[in-house]
């Protein structure tokens, strides 16, 4: 027999458990009975999702991949072989081990058939007594593959440290005496059982478990030792740090004893040194059962465990350099302290306050701006470095000299900068405006909602050097366009910036570089934008840069024609042909238990802050990762942390001293489908209202339908639908005027960002509200939050805007439905954005085959269909539905302003 | 019979054993027609018989023979039966699958009377017949259809039943081992290596060799210079994933020449627990898919691993000639063969 020195496995790639390997890690969101995402698609059969599941578990790290099809409604051999195959072809999932995981040995077998490689049964057992014990582990070897072996004899499972070795050294005599299995190939899952239960009989799990691993790794020469860790946390459910820190306390302690790999959700892990060392001792306390009142103690700390924040020790040594020094040291750091005594340092000694303005203000941000751009600084940080710049000029501004007339205060050059018409976010634009501050530019923020003219008059009457439009809901990108076709008409050709979330390099190409003979730019974000702007106005380069530019945009727009003539439509007809195929013979709709309109006035917004999802808070200050894995970020970890902190800080004051409010409107109704149309009726029968759909007309592959969000209603008979729209931006005007007033960017933009984060959370809320009672389809439903951000519920709540139903009109018959400006106080803009801009609206779906979509492009029978179903004219609903055509329409999209 | 798995390993245990080379180019230079292909029952059979070269044991047995014969005297210590596509499965393209325990049967039998005979002429150098398995033209592991990713072709239990029967076959004909070669998939080879242990237990002959099993080689082969399976595994994946067996030897054969072979025989020669074998072709074929290395050329190659004592088995695949083999048998006498490590180097640890 070859004994190898090493367990080894393999997928496509090889994985050794080398001592350097220290632990394995057993993804596991591919187990039916653990993730119920992954269990709901493989239930629903989408296993092209569950595919991404598995993806997901790959980037993430797992090193070994656990599929589990237990579940009582599943053909589980089916599900395993399917799956099985499906990875093995999908070359980055199967480059890792398999493990294949069931309680039955049938579904093992059948998985053992579909994978080249070599991989781990989980699991066998003497459970059912030493016959089929060897039976199995012979057919096991028999494959060439390693095994999981439970702790579990004819008796039960093993719940002593004693019954553990017991059961572990029996069958490893079996398998490796009597079977002749490679020890090497074997390994012991000796049951992570919880602590801290409150029952004595519990006391010992952990230590049990410690001391067990240690005897199998001295006693049982080559054996293994894995296990599932969340285990030992089960009864502090709800209270994620204090889980997070048992996990990595116990993880810790395992692999001390030798524990060689393990299912451990990374996301649900705090590094053991950053444990609070006070919580760390009651934690340790419990696994080693250290004292009498470990338990006791261990929950009265649980009740107190929140992100408490860490007090910076302040290093002073700074305060002793030259004025110049320490300017630029309180630049860089963000501190405000000392700023005006030092400002007025640098006057006295200067002698005149716009040199300090120009000398060491300017080179202290240009050395912020020098390390924002090497991403040496993050953008919180930056944000912060312009409130100390503001703070020093506001202290000088009564020192200048008043400017005589026609003559410039000073050399800097100038941007202007606005949210376009009709559209009312500014949150991009504001940081735009703090980076280009940051390096030397003078900005003129006209604000949001700025009519075209207004733009252009302020850009002459400023002689401005740049003008910057901004824009986030898609009729902003006509609006720029309007703005452009202006400036055109009135013989302005000043640099063009164009920005915001729904804009893009080839709209830009495509619709406004070329109503325009100046210079366009698309800049993809803040940190881009200093460097395209010197060089759009530097008298050297600029002609260079705008023909650069032009010719740049000639390219993509004639890449972009080719596109569109290849690009593959079906005709509408055939769209409709192929609708998502839900089975209705058995449907019986749930009928809401609140129908009509419910209004939710002043929510609590302690409970609102539990359901928000911070992952886009981060990316909104250009900081990317997950949360909270971008906390361990090498690079950008300590400052997402850092504004993470001071968010919940603000959060706490804004909630106790009420520096905003939020409010909801749901309405459930019963609906008519007919063809993409759904009818609205009140509780009495009477029609209110249509919603009108779209459907994705690109050719698709076999078995792929065209979906449309028509396709999640009953296409006869009545169903239901509901609406709903929140804001979580009642009061926060003044609030955001006292931090204007203060010129105090950062904390102005930090507001806004939480703001929008508690108006999703506060819709994520409601959602689940709906859900669980008023219209109470899922009633059962017990979901943690990272359950929530990542979907994991039946039906959806598509908005209309977004990528389902891209059309921003449809707002209008869900706010004149739910009387949302009565009844919660939000308006819609003529582009269809909200106000306040923290609200969000959409519908809701409650098929469980309801899913999120694209529209994707699509083509002029679609388009007549929906002008003619929403009485609107063709021209309307291709301004309306631009950014989706499939086709150039005839007329010139939009028409001159008068 | 034990004392023929005795003889092989006490043979490998001295000096590298050398292989036959292609059969395919040897039956090329008989021009043969479809006549020669059917045997009296197969007159009037519907389906097109020409190129199902397995066949030829059959009908024309005594070519078969003369190119054994022919690699014998060239110096091969170890003949390929003629059964690479000899499965139910492969022999379904010619509506043939009825004969496959026959073909295999009847192959192994006929290079058992050759080996016999060249034995008898000079006991020092014992000769001996592995049966070959080839991959059959399915993949277990690989969808033929780019649009239905999860389907396949042919099962696990389709594949081992038809391997199972196809061993029967060699065994009863006689061969000394069984060869399981160009393994693109390695669920395929897995399900040769699962019905090889089906037959080993119904006859109650042990795996292990050196218990008096009849000895198992493995050969896979790396498609092209990403360094992989067709199926997508490196070389040292495949080498686990069949490792649960206690192998002859591992090894590499077809696609590549024997330069191209090397960096990936040099992982089998670092890492395995076994012998290590190699057979590449002669060279990469050129533009009309002709393999035109010559011996000299050949073995100048191969030179290079032996001098670094990679190898326990050196042969030929597509390509090679009685000429190829007789230049690698002589270079071989003058290098010692790789020695065996139960144990793989510790190179990492502490």
């Amino acid at each position: 027999m070859v004994r190898n020195n090493y367990m080894k496995l393999s997928g496509l790639e090889p994985l050794v458990f080398t001592p350097e390997i220290n632990f394995v890690n057993v993804g596991e969101r591919t187990n039916i009975t653990g993730s119920k995402k992954f269990a709901r698609l493989i239930l629903n059969g989408n296993y092209d999702e569950a595919l991404e599941v598995a993806l997901d578990q790959v980037r993430g790290g797992a090193q070994v991949l656990d599929v589990c099809m237990d579940e009582g409604m599943l053909d589980g051999e089916f599900a395993m072989v399917k799956f099985l195959n499906l990875i093995a072809s999908e070359p980055e999932i199967s480059r890792i081990p398999i493990m294949i995981d069931s309680s039955k040995w049938k579904i093992i077998v059948a998985g053992l058939k579909c994978v080249q490689g070599k991989g781990i049964v989980n699991s066998i057992s003497l459970k059912n007594g030493e016959d089929e014990f060897i039976q199995q582990a012979k057919t096991v070897k028999k494959f060439g593959a390693a095994v999981v072996v439970m702790a579990f004899d004819e008796e039960g499972q093993a719940d002593t440290y004693q019954r553990r070795i017991e059961i572990c050294e029996r069958s490893y005599r079996i398998l490796v005496d009597q079977v002749k299995f490679n020890p090497q190939d074997i390994i012991f899952d000796p049951n992570i059982f919880p602590v801290a239960t409150g029952m004595d009989e519990h006391r010992k799990n952990a230590l049990d478990f410690f001391n067990a691993t240690k005897w199998i790794k001295a006693n049982l020469p080559g054996a293994k030792v894995s296990g599932g860790v969340s285990n030992v946390s089960f009864s502090f459910r709800g209270n994620n740090p204090v889980r997070e820190a048992m996990h990595a306390a116990f993880l810790y302690h395992a692999i001390k004893s030798g524990m060689d790999m393990g299912i451990v959700n990374p996301t649900m892990l705090e590094i053991y040194d950053d444990i609070p060392k006070d919580l760390l001792e009651r934690v340790e306390d419990v696994l080693f059962d250290r004292r009498e009142d470990a338990t006791e103690r261990m929950l009265d700390f649980a009740e107190t465990v929140k992100s408490a924040d860490k007090k910076e020790v302040v290093n002073e040594a700074w305060r002793s350099d030259p004025v110049a020094k320490r300017m630029e040291h309180a630049l860089v750091k963000g501190i405000l302290d000392f700023i005006v005594e030092d400002t007025e340092e640098a006057r006295i000694e200067l002698k005149n306050p716009l040199k300090v303005i120009e000398g060491p203000l300017m080179d202290g941000m240009n050395v912020v701006g020098d390390l924002f751009g090497e991403g040496k600084m993050f953008l919180p940080q930056v944000v912060k470095s312009a409130r100390v710049m503001k703070k020093a000029v506001a202290y000088l501004e009564p020192f200048m000299p008043l400017p005589e007339e026609g003559q410039e205060a000073s050399s800097l050059k100038k941007i202007l900068l606005a949210t376009v018409k009709g559209d009312v976010h500014d949150i991009g634009k504001n940081i735009v405006g703090v980076v280009l501050a940051c390096n030397s530019y003078q900005i003129i923020d006209l604000g949001v909602m700025v009519d075209a003219q207004k733009i252009i008059d302020e850009a002459v009457r400023n002689k401005v050097d740049i003008i910057g439009l901004s824009g986030l809901i898609t009729p902003s990108l006509d609006e720029m366009v309007n703005v452009a076709q202006e400036m055109e008409r009135q013989g302005i050709r000043i640099p063009l910036l164009i920005g915001g979330a729904t804009t893009s390099r080839i709209h830009t190409a495509v619709k406004i570089d070329p109503v325009y003979s100046g210079t366009v730019i698309h800049v993809m974000d803040a940190s881009k934008s200093v460097p395209i702007a010197g060089e759009a106005i530097s008298e050297e380069t600029k002609e260079a840069y705008r023909l650069k530019y032009k010719e740049i945009y000639q390219q993509l727009r004639v890449e972009h024609e080719a596109k569109q003539s290849v690009k593959q439509l079906v005709s509408y007809q055939e769209a409709k042909a192929n609708p998502v195929a839900i089975d209705w013979s058995s449907f019986v709709p749930v009928v809401p238990k609140k129908l009509g309109r419910t209004v939710l006035k002043d929510l609590d917004l302690n409970i609102i802050r539990k359901y928000i999802d911070w992952t886009p808070f981060f990316s909104t200050w250009m900081l990317s990762g997950k949360f909270p894995k971008i906390f361990s970020d090498p690079i950008v970890g300590a400052e997402a942390k850092k504004v993470y902190d001071e968010a919940n800080e603000m959060l706490d004051k804004a909630i106790a001293e009420k520096w905003l409010s939020a409010n909801a409107v749901v309405g459930l109704y019963p609906v008519q489908r007919t063809d993409d149309d759904a009818v609205v009726f009140d509780e009495a029968g009477n029609k209110r209202a249509s919603f009108h759909f779209l459907r994705q007309q690109g050719k698709k592959g076999k078995g792929v339908p065209n979906r449309s969000l028509a396709d999640y209603l009953h296409p006869t008979r009545q169903d239901y639908i509901g609406c709903f729209a929140v804001t979580s931006g009642i009061g926060m005007e003044a609030k955001l005027a006292e931090f204007q007033k203060a010129g105090d960017d950062y904390n102005d933009i930090l507001f806004k960002s939480i703001a929008d984060r508690l108006a999703e959370a506060a819709a994520e809320y409601i959602h689940e509200l709906v859900r669980k009672e008023y219209w109470g389809y899922s009633p059962e439903e017990n979901l943690e939050n990272d359950s929530l951000v990542r979907e994991e519920y039946l039906g959806i709540r598509p908005a209309p805007g977004y990528p389902a139903c891209p059309e921003h009109s449809e707002k209008v018959t869900i706010s004149q439905l739910l009387d949302m400006e009565n009844e919660i106080g939000i308006e819609l803009t003529s582009s269809y954005a909200m106000y306040p801009t923290s609200s969000v609206s959409g519908y809701f779906f409650g098929n469980p085959e309801s899913k999120y979509f694209g529209l994707g492009k699509i083509g002029e029978d679609q388009v007549a269909s929906y002008a003619e179903r929403k009485r609107i004219s063709l021209r309307d609903a291709e301004r309306l539905l631009s950014p989706n055509l499939a086709y150039q329409p005839n007329l010139t999209l939009v028409e001159p302003t008068e | 019979m034990q004392n023929r798995t005795e003889s092989l390993l006490q043979q490998l245990s001295q000096r590298i054993l050398i292989l036959d080379g292609a059969m395919g180019t040897m039956i090329q230079r008989y021009t043969l027609t479809e006549e020669d292909f059917r045997t009296p029952e197969l007159a009037s059979h519907p389906k097109s018989l020409k190129g199902n070269n397995d066949l030829l044991s059959l009908s024309k047995p005594q070519i078969i023979k003369d190119i054994h014969a022919e690699y014998f005297k060239a110096g091969a210590d170890i003949i390929e039966t003629n059964t690479f596509s000899a499965t139910s499965i492969a022999q379904a393209d010619y509506e043939l699958s009825h004969l496959a325990y026959t073909i295999n049967f009847e192959s192994a039998k006929l290079a058992r009377e050759v080996a016999d005979e060249f034995t008898g002429k000079d006991p020092g150098k014992p000769r001996f017949v592995a049966g070959a398995i080839g991959p059959t033209n399915r993949t277990a592991s690989l969808s033929p259809d780019v649009n239905d990713p999860g389907y396949r072709a042919v099962t696990f239990d389709q594949l081992a039943e038809a391997y199972a029967e196809q061993v029967r076959g060699l065994l009863d004909g006689g061969a000394d081992i069984i060869l399981v070669e160009t393994i693109f998939d390695t669920l395929n080879a897995k399900a040769a290596l699962y019905a090889i242990q089906d037959v080993y237990e119904e006859r109650a002959i042990p795996l292990e060799p050196k218990d008096g099993g009849i000895p198992i080689m493995i050969s896979g082969t790396i498609t092209d210079a990403s360094g992989r399976t067709l199926s997508g595994q490196t070389t040292e994946a495949f080498l686990i994933s069949v490792s649960h067996v206690p192998l002859l030897s591992v090894g590499l054969n077809c696609a590549l020449g024997a330069k191209e072979l090397r960096p990936y025989l040099k992982v089998l020669a670092n890492k395995a627990p076994f012998f290590v074998s190699a057979y590449p072709n002669a060279g990469l074929p050129n533009e009309f898919g002709q393999y035109d290395q010559g011996a000299n050329e050949m073995a100048d190659q191969v030179r290079d691993f032996l001098k670094e004592g990679m190898l326990n088995i050196l042969g030929g695949c597509c390509g090679t000639t009685p000429e190829h083999i007789s230049a690698l048998a002589h270079m071989a006498t003058n290098y010692q063969p790789r020695k065996l490590q139960e144990e793989e180097l510790e190179e990492t640890s502490d």
